[in-house]
């Protein structure tokens, strides 16, 4: 493969595995406001990759357009190219609900379906989907919730209700949700930013354990976290990407002046 | 003592003397303003169903529940309002499917694609819709069905003129309540690969039902006090029937024609009693929705 951009990559990551997402020169607009500016990066398989930057710097449009969630919002507009294995995932004849059955989210704020036990939030991708079969998804729910390091501590009540979870357990809830339709890229909009230290801790732990089924963008104001658990990390700053560099190299050697200011606390 | 405790009994001391009896006054004299005013806003009430149950208790028996008005008699007495009762229900039920139906479906499109530009034009109409007097949602059915023959006088129309008047009540409750519904949940649906009409349908409308359920038995109650849209639609019935192609009885039409057709004292009652009947059945379907709402 003579990809110039994997060529490019490689030299930084020096990792071996191929690439699954791939940005090209991918703008985001909101109305005539242009929020990420010709962004070019890529994402290997099974990695996790932290996007940081100060608030409004257009990291988490750059993940909400990975899923095309970005299409929901009035006035919303891509162009460039964001590629899932080389597939443009912007192109005419792509469903958007096709790509986020592939491409999973976790938010911000854990998000369990008001109305549903912990087992039904689980299986509520798969049933609305149709499967209608019992043992296959008991199967897949206890899969997912095993997944998310929640098994253990709901196995005994999966018909109690989503919201009756602390927030910490809602969180792994709705992780357990995204892994639950078998993505291959999770994104995660700052998923801990709404949690205690402790269930920070947990989740963290969860990262580097789900990295070996999916490919990982993490959404981080927390740059202890993003050192803490990402392989790469991309430094956004006014809609522009400033680096994209290996984690290790990222915290202590950044290529730019900005990253360096940033992290080190000079400004955001 | 120490310090601190000493500094607590002097605060305490200091906030004694600060309440003047003036303030004490002036709070006893509007918490009594208060008191006065809601009690004035409850004597209509209380003479309105005192009145209906001094003056229909007398009629209330048995008989009044099980047998029509065409057994009633001047000279004997007896009969009761069965047929009424079970028109009420019948032409509520139909009103209820209408409405429900009808109102869901506006109310979600309103809620949930409001970027759609007929959006304001369709809450504008449902807002006319709630003001046009309910006479005058009688005499378009009848102009519609009954005139045009489509159907006789009947329970249908009857139904349909009382499900014109509940559609607005459900559209409003159903945008109100979806409204409520934070987006977050519609983004862990969309999120999962669901198409948006599903995560309406199975996950939105669910987390909206008891602000629905409650929205619809306020229309129930509303419309089951009606006697105007009835008049020319379903004209009333002494006899019992089941047959929906049928002219047929309501509460309210009986406590017209009753009361306007006494000739006895007993009579008189009997209308009354069809009126108490008539509010207890809107005060029932009222808890109802109060304690249905309270619940989630």
């Amino acid at each position: 493969m003579s990809n110039p951009f994997q060529v490019q990559v490689a030299e930084r990551t020096a990792s071996t595995a191929a690439i699954r997402l791939e940005a090209k020169d991918v703008s985001i607009f909101y109305g005539d406001k242009e929020a990420v500016k010709k962004v070019g990066v890529s994402f290997r398989s099974n990695t996790v990759n932290a996007l940081i930057g100060p608030s409004g710097c257009g990291k988490t449009t750059f993940l909400r357009a990975i899923n095309r969630m970005h299409d929901l919002t009035p006035g919303a507009r891509v162009t460039g190219q964001l590629m899932l294995d080389g597939i443009n995932l912007y192109g005419s004849d792509v469903d958007p609900v096709d790509v986020r059955r592939r491409i999973g989210m976790v938010f911000q704020k854990p998000n369990p379906f008001p109305t549903m036990s912990i087992y039904d939030n689980v299986a509520a991708g798969l049933k609305l989907a149709g499967e209608t079969n019992k043992s296959k998804l008991d199967g897949v729910v206890e899969k997912s919730l095993r997944g998310a390091a929640l098994w253990e501590e709901v196995k005994d009540r999966l018909k109690a209700p989503g919201a009756s979870l602390s927030g910490g357990q809602q969180q792994r809830l709705c992780i357990a949700r995204a892994l639950s339709v078998d993505p291959e890229i999770l994104l995660m909009d700052e998923p801990t930013s709404a949690l205690d230290p402790q269930s920070t801790a947990r989740i963290e732990d969860l990262m580097e354990s789900l990295k070996e089924q999916v490919t990982i963008v993490i959404v981080t104001h927390n740059m202890q976290q993003a050192s803490r658990v990402s392989d790469t990390t991309s430094f956004f700053l006014l809609g522009d990407l400033i680096e994209h560099s290996p984690t290790a190299q990222m915290f202590t050697n950044p290529k730019d002046q900005r990253t360096e200011a940033y992290i080190s606390g000079k400004f955001g | 003592m120490t310090n601190a405790q000493e500094n607590t009994a002097v605060q305490a001391k200091t906030f004694t003397r600060t309440v003047s009896s003036a303030r004490q006054f002036q709070n006893a004299f509007v918490g009594g303003l208060i008191a006065l005013g809601t009690g004035i806003v409850l004597i209509p009430l209380f003479l309105i169903v005192g009145q209906v149950i001094f003056n229909g208790i007398s009629a209330i028996s048995v008989d009044f529940f099980v047998q029509t008005e065409r057994q009633m008699s001047a000279i004997t007495g007896g009969g009761g309002v069965l047929n009424a009762i079970v028109g009420t229900i019948i032409m509520v039920g139909l009103a209820l499917v209408m409405g429900l139906l009808i109102g869901i479906g506006t109310g979600i499109f309103l809620a949930e694609f409001s970027e759609h530009p007929l959006v304001p034009l369709i809450r504008v109409m449902s807002d006319v819709l709630t003001g046009i007097p309910a006479i005058v949602v009688g005499l378009v059915v009848y102009g519609l069905l009954i005139a045009t023959k489509l159907t006789g006088y009947s329970a249908i129309a009857g139904g349909v003129a009382l499900g014109l008047i509940m559609i607005p009540i459900i559209v409003r409750a159903t945008e109100e309540v979806l409204k409520l519904v934070p987006t977050n949940i519609r983004e862990a649906g969309l999120a999962l690969g669901l198409p948006r009409w599903k995560v309406t349908l199975s996950i939105v409308l669910p987390a909206a039902s008891s602000g629905i359920i409650t929205g619809a038995i306020l229309g129930v109650s509303r419309v089951s006090g009606e006697a105007a849209p009835l008049l020319f639609t379903s004209l009333g019935n002494p006899d019992l029937v089941w047959n929906i192609l049928q002219p047929m009885g309501a509460m309210p039409l009986s406590v017209y024609n009753l009361a306007f057709k006494a000739l006895t004292p007993a009579q008189n009652a009997q209308a009354w009693a069809g009126a108490l009947v008539l509010m207890l059945f809107i005060l029932m379907t009222n808890i109802a929705a109060r304690t249905l709402s309270k619940r989630r």
